[in-house]
C-alpha cells in the first residue's frame, strides 16, 4: 500500500502487519500522553516527587537518554571530523537515535518543570554561572543540529528526492555535513559535561561535590567522557535489536566492530579516569567535608556498597577489558554482555548522581528518604521509549538509514546471490549485487 | 567574563548554523533553478 | 553618610533557651501566608520556612538529652555572595544581597527546575507542589504585605523581608535611612515565648547578634564565641544563622566529623 514510499532495492513487512506490532507501542505511547496532561493540568503534585526529592525519576531519565544518545555527537566526530569513514555506514542510524533521545529530553523537561509556559525564561533571564543555563542552551543548539543532521535521510525518501530541490538539498547538506558535524560536537562536548557539572558543583552535597579545574568540576569531562563511551555502546545495542526484530542483517561487522573498538578504549580510559576520580574524592574531599566514604553507602535500606561496584567494575571495568580484545569482541554473547553492561554503566552513573544524591543525608539529624515513581512519573518516562521506536519503525521503512542495507540483503538472489550475501556478512569487499 | 564566554560561543554556533543551512538552502534553490537535481545530474 | 556599611541580617538562636513549643513555626506560616494541605501528616511536601527538629544525644536513661533546633532559611553568604542556590538557579530568580545580605526569591519569575533545592544541604527550600487553598473566608486573614505563591514555584524563609520594607518606608518617611535593632524584626524571633531567636545586622556591634555570635568577617564569618557554631560549617555555606549551645554534643551535632576527629575550629 506504500510501497512508493519505502527505499528501493529492500524489503519491507505489509503495512497492516507494521501496524499491528506498533499496535501496543502506541498504547504505551497513549498512556504516557494521558500521564503528561494530568501533569500539565494537576500539577508536580502527580509525582512522587517532594522536598528532599526535588530531582526524581524524570531528571534521572533525561541525564541517560542525552549520555546515550552521546553515539551521534561521537560517531560524527569519528566520521567527519577524524575520517574513519566507515562509519558512514552507522552513522545514520546513530544521528537517528540521538534525535530520538534529545527530542526526549526536552519533552521530559517540559514535564518536569514547574510551571512549563515559564520555561522560556531561561534563556530569556538566563544566569551564566548556572551549570543547568548552559545546558538548556547547548541543548536546545544542539537539538538543532540533529534535526540538521536528520533532515537529508528524511529528504532522501523516495518521493520526497524526487523533487529537484529537496535533492539539492540533501545533496548540498551532505557536503558540509562536518561543518555541522564539528559543531555538534563542540556543542555536546559541552552539555554533556555539564550536565555532570550540575551535580560537581553542589558544594552543599558532600556526595555530589567535585574539585575540579577553574570552573569545571572534574565530573564535568566524567560525564563527557562517559557519553562518549557508552553513547556509541547504545548505537550499537539499538542496532543489534533491530536486526534482531527486522531479521536482516544491517550493517557490517567490520563497522560495529570498529566503533565498538573505539567505544571500548573511551570506557578503558573513563573508567581509569573515574577510578582516580572516586578515589580522591573518597580520600580527601569528602573527609574535608566531615564524611567517610562508608556515610553515604550505608544506614539506609536502598544504597549499598554494591551499586559502586556495580557501576565501576561490573559495568566499567568488565565491558572496558571485553571490547578493547579482539577475542572479546568476537564472541557475539561476550560482546553483547559489554555493550548491555556499558549501557547500564551509564544508567547507574546517572542515578548515583541525581538520586543518591538527594538521598544522602547531609544535616547530622536527618536520615535517608526512600523514593520510588508513581506511575505518572513511568508512564511519562515510556512515552518517549514509545515514541522512539515508533519513528525508528518509520525511518527504517522509509528511509535509507542503512547504506548497507542492500548490499547485506540482496532482494533478487541473481547470479552471485548466496556467495554474494556470505561475502558481504564478513565485511569483504564486493561489487554490490544489481539489485 | 563569564557572560561573554557563554554568549559569544552560544552566537557562534548559532551563527555556524545558521549561515550554514543558509548556504545550503539558497544554493539548493539556484542549482534547482539552473535545472540540476532531477534523477541523475 | 555615618553607617553607610553593608549590613549584614543574621540570627542567633539559643538552643538552651528553645522549648519546641513551635510558636516560630506558627509564627511564620501566619506572616508568611504559607499554604498547607489538608493533611500535613507528611512533611515531605510540606512548607514550613521555619522548621524546628528534635535532636538527642542517643544516650540511653538517665543520659538521654534532647534539643530542639529551629531551623529558618540561613541566607549563606558563601564565597563573597556564592550562596549553593543562588549560583545555581538558572533563570535568576534568587539573588544574593550585598546591602542587607539576605537571599530573596522572585516567585514570578521562578520556574519550578528544583535545581536550588538540590543545592541546599539544609532542606530550608520548599516547593509549590500545589496551588494555595485557603479555607473559606481565611483570604481575608492573609498578609497584605506578601505575595502568596502560585503552584510550580520556590519558596523560602525571606527573614521577612516585607518588615525590612515597611520598617524602612516608615523611616524614610521621617528623614532617616538607617534602622533601630526593634525596628525590624522576623515574626519568628517576635514570637518565641523564650526569647531564643535573636534577629539583627551581624556587622553592627549595638546588636545582640553580634555581640553573641561575634562573627570573624576575615575568616568567612565564624562564630568567635566558642559556645557558638553554625550548621555544617564545613561546607562554606556561611551562613548567617548561628546557634548558642552550652552542650558539647550540641555543637558537635552542627557538623559531620570522621570518627576520631576533634570538633574545633573548622579550617
Amino acid at each position: 500500500m506504500d510501497s512508493a514510499l519505502i527505499p528501493k532495492g529492500v524489503n519491507r513487512c505489509p503495512l497492516s502487519e507494521l501496524i499491528l506490532k506498533l499496535g501496543p507501542v502506541v498504547a504505551v505511547l497513549l498512556w504516557g500522553v494521558v500521564a503528561m496532561f494530568m501533569c500539565w493540568i494537576k500539577g508536580l503534585n502527580q509525582t512522587n516527587m517532594n522536598d528532599s526529592y526535588g530531582f526524581a525519576l524524570w531528571i534521572w531519565a533525561d541525564l541517560t537518554v542525552i549520555a546515550l544518545g552521546g553515539g551521534a555527537f561521537f560517531t560524527g566526530l569519528l566520521r567527519y571530523i577524524i575520517g574513519k569513514d566507515k562509519l558512514k555506514n552507522i552513522i545514520n542510524f546513530a544521528v537517528l537515535i540521538g534525535f530520538i533521545c534529545y527530542s526526549s529530553a526536552l519533552l521530559i523537561l517540559a514535564i518536569d518543570i514547574g510551571q512549563p509556559l515559564r520555561g522560556w525564561f531561561i534563556f530569556w533571564h538566563a544566569n551564566v554561572h548556572s551549570m543547568l543555563t548552559e545546558v538548556a542552551f547547548c541543548l536546545t543548539c544542539y537539538f538543532m543540529v540533529l534535526t540538521i543532521e536528520y533532515l537529508p535521510l528524511i529528504l532522501e525518501n523516495r518521493q520526497i528526492d524526487r523533487l529537484p530541490f529537496f535533492h539539492n538539498l540533501s545533496h548540498n547538506m551532505h557536503e558540509i555535513m562536518a561543518v555541522f558535524a564539528a559543531t555538534g560536537a563542540f556543542l555536546s562536548f559541552f552539555h554533556q559535561g555539564s550536565l555532570g557539572g550540575v551535580a560537581g558543583v553542589l558544594f552543599g552535597r558532600p556526595f555530589a561535590f567535585r574539585e575540579g579545574i577553574f570552573i569545571w568540576p572534574w565530573t564535568f569531562f566524567l560525564f563527557t567522557w562517559s557519553a562518549a563511551a557508552c553513547g556509541p555502546c547504545f548505537t550499537i545495542m539499538l542496532l543489534k535489536i533491530t536486526e534482531r526484530i527486522t531479521r536482516k542483517k544491517l550493517v557490517k561487522d567490520d563497522v560495529v566492530d570498529l566503533l565498538a573498538k573505539i567505544a571500548g578504549w573511551m570506557l578503558t580510559t573513563y573508567i581509569i579516569a573515574k577510578i582516580i576520580d572516586t578515589w580522591y574524592w573518597a580520600m580527601v574531599t569528602a573527609p574535608s567535608l566531615g564524611f567517610e566514604l562508608t556515610d553515604f553507602y550505608s544506614n539506609n535500606p536502598f544504597y549499598g556498597m554494591w551499586i559502586l561496584i556495580l557501576e565501576i567494575v561490573v559495568c566499567g571495568i568488565i565491558p572496558s577489558i571485553i571490547l578493547i580484545s579482539k577475542k572479546g569482541r568476537s564472541n557475539p554473547v561476550s560482546f553483547m554482555t559489554a555493550v548491555v553492561l556499558a549501557v547500564l554503566g551509564a544508567c547507574v552513573n546517572r542515578w548515583a548522581m541525581v538520586l543518591q544524591v538527594m538521598a544522602a543525608p547531609v544535616l547530622t539529624f536527618e536520615g535517608w528518604p526512600m523514593y520510588y515513581p508513581s506511575w505518572q512519573e513511568v508512564a511519562t518516562t515510556l512515552l518517549p521509549v514509545a515514541y522512539g521506536i515508533i519513528l525508528v519503525a518509520l525511518s527504517y521503512r522509509y528511509l535509507p538509514v542503512f547504506p548497507q542495507e542492500v548490499e547485506l540483503n540482496p532482494v533478487e538472489s541473481e547470479d552471485q546471490g548466496g556467495k554474494a550475501k556470505k561475502a558481504a556478512l564478513s565485511g569483504a569487499e564486493v561489487s554490490p549485487a544489481r539489485a | 567574563m563569564s557572560h561573554l564566554v557563554f554568549m559569544g560561543g552560544l552566537w557562534f554556533a548559532l551563527n555556524i548554523l545558521g549561515l550554514g543551512m543558509t548556504y545550503c538552502i539558497i544554493k539548493a534553490a539556484i542549482d534547482t533553478s539552473k535545472g540540476k537535481g532531477g534523477e541523475h545530474s | 553618610m555615618k553607617n553607610d556599611q553593608a549590613k549584614k541580617y543574621g540570627m542567633v538562636i539559643d538552643l538552651d533557651k528553645c522549648t519546641g513549643c513551635g510558636a516560630c513555626m506558627v509564627a511564620c506560616m501566619a506572616e508568611n501566608n504559607i499554604p498547607f494541605k489538608e493533611d500535613e501528616s507528611n512533611k515531605l511536601d510540606s512548607i514550613t520556612w521555619m522548621r524546628v527538629y528534635q535532636l538527642t544525644n542517643g544516650k540511653p536513661y538517665p543520659e538521654t538529652d534532647i534539643c530542639y533546633i529551629p531551623r529558618p532559611c540561613m541566607h549563606c553568604e558563601g564565597d563573597h555572595g556564592h550562596s549553593p542556590c543562588v549560583s545555581v538557579c538558572p533563570a535568576t530568580a534568587t539573588d544574593y544581597s550585598q546591602k542587607t545580605g539576605i537571599v530573596s526569591q522572585i516567585y514570578t519569575r521562578c520556574f519550578g527546575c528544583r535545581y536550588c533545592m538540590a543545592a541546599c544541604p539544609y532542606h530550608a527550600r520548599y516547593f509549590n507542589w500545589w496551588d494555595p487553598v485557603w479555607p473559606n473566608g481565611m483570604e481575608k486573614f492573609l498578609n497584605p504585605s506578601v505575595s502568596p505563591r502560585m503552584r510550580g514555584v520556590v519558596e523560602k524563609c525571606s527573614f521577612c523581608f516585607h518588615r525590612h520594607q515597611l520598617a524602612m518606608n516608615k523611616a524614610f518617611v521621617e528623614g532617616r535611612r538607617e534602622l533601630e535593632e526593634n525596628e525590624y524584626q522576623t515574626s519568628c524571633a517576635q514570637a518565641c515565648p523564650s526569647g531564643a531567636i535573636a534577629f539583627g545586622d551581624l556587622n553592627n556591634p549595638k546588636h545582640t547578634v553580634n555581640q553573641l555570635a561575634q562573627p570573624d568577617n576575615a575568616h568567612g564569618g565564624q562564630p568567635k564565641n566558642p559556645e557558638v557554631f553554625r550548621l555544617l560549617e564545613k561546607l562554606g555555606t556561611n551562613p548567617k544563622v548561628y546557634y548558642v549551645s552550652s552542650r558539647e554534643w550540641v555543637r558537635r551535632a552542627g557538623d559531620n566529623y570522621l570518627k576520631n576527629e576533634n570538633p574545633g575550629k573548622a579550617h
